[in-house]
């Protein structure tokens, strides 16, 4: 008896398939973007003891409802908010609270201006009618001005911990990538102690 | 001498279709691997501010989504054009937050409280006011890591 050939599939119409599923797939796809400015939110209860902050070391920032900004009660341009934030947070005109001077600040150590990078606060004040994008714009300048000074340190003393050419988003990012090689508690320290020299205070009020 | 000779001239050989469907399907793969379902519906407009000193959010099982913007249009009659908070799939009040927060929690296992972060993902024209009324409920309900959601970019795009 003569062999029989199984019958061949017609796989013609599966490219149909494929391209029904594949549009399916186009349409319900969202590339989520899951990344933003991460803040902590104070705790809500408010230690009665009135800390005595001195004015030279507030550094206030306004948004008011118009998105005008104001920066120590003068008129500021968005852009120069960022250089004004460094200008202040690295001035080291001072001591800390432990009376000691801020050594690697590179600032023009004026008197008036803020004592050390631990004593000094912004103060983000805004209102009711200000726009979420000119707040976070503002908070952005912000998080820039500590990253920029964070950077710097980071690329001064990471040489000496034998992390070289990292600055301080490449630390952190390293830090908690698992595959990274180095030497991991070694960094914590780094990261640490960067954190703790130029840490970051920023108070918001809401007018 | 045939042996050189030209074949029959005129219809052009019709283009091999056969790898299509690997074509296809590799596609598909990518698009499936690479597929999010959303979880919420939005019912709002949601145009997300740009910034550049952004930090990712980890661990997508461990994020408490807010939305805030105003209705969008098929919305519009109903719900009027100021902006609104959307907690899953409903409008909601500030006054709902708490309760919401509560209930995030309630269906997360009990070491993974701590590290819940809230994401407030705000429609760029909304104003401060609502974001900072959702501000204080978290801090009411004790739920302070948050996180601004931004795209990536320059902040002169906001503008």
């Amino acid at each position: 008896m003569a062999k029989r050939s199984a019958p061949e599939v017609n796989a013609g119409s599966m490219a149909d398939i494929a391209f029904l599923l594949l549009i399916f797939f186009l349409v319900t796809t969202t590339m989520e973007k899951d990344s933003g400015i991460s803040r902590k939110l104070p705790p809500m209860e408010e230690s009665e003891e009135d800390v005595v902050i001195k004015q030279k070391n507030i550094f206030t920032v306004l948004l008011n409802g118009k998105d005008q900004l104001l920066v120590e009660d003068e008129l500021m341009e968005l852009k120069d908010l960022r250089a004004a934030a460094v200008e202040f947070l690295d001035n080291g005109g001072g001591e800390n609270a432990d009376g000691q001077k801020c050594d690697y600040c590179k600032g023009k150590r004026d008197p008036n201006s803020s004592d050390h990078p631990d004593k000094a606060i912004i103060s983000l004040a805004n209102n009711r009618e200000t726009s979420y994008k000119a707040y976070i714009s503002v908070q952005n300048e912000l998080v820039g001005a500590y990253n920029e000074l964070r950077n710097r340190r980071a690329l001064e003393i990471g040489p000496q911990q034998g992390f070289r050419d990292m600055n301080f988003i490449e630390m952190q990012k390293n830090y908690k990538d698992v595959n990274w090689p180095g030497n991991r508690k070694k960094l914590e320290e780094v990261i640490d102690q960067i954190k703790k020299e130029y840490p970051q205070k920023l108070s918001e009020v809401l007018k | 001498m045939s042996k050189f000779k030209k074949k029959k001239g005129g219809d052009l050989p019709a283009v091999n279709t056969a790898s299509l469907p690997d074509i296809v399907f590799m596609l598909l793969f990518f698009f499936m691997v690479a597929t999010v379902m959303r979880e919420d519906t939005l019912m709002i407009e949601n145009r997300l501010p740009s910034a550049d000193q952004i930090e990712k959010l980890e661990k997508k099982n461990l994020v408490m989504y807010i939305y805030v913007g105003k209705p969008s249009s098929s919305y519009k009659a109903k719900y009027g054009d100021e902006a609104r908070i959307q907690l899953n799939d409903k409008f909601a009040q500030v006054t709902d937050i708490q309760a919401f927060i509560a209930a995030e929690r309630a269906s997360k296992r009990e070491e993974e409280i701590p590290y819940l972060t809230t994401s407030l993902r705000v429609d760029k024209e909304a104003n401060m006011g609502i974001v900072g009324d959702i501000k204080q409920e978290l801090r009411k309900a004790n739920a302070l890591k948050l996180n601004y959601t931004t795209t990536q970019g320059d902040v002169s795009n906001n503008n």
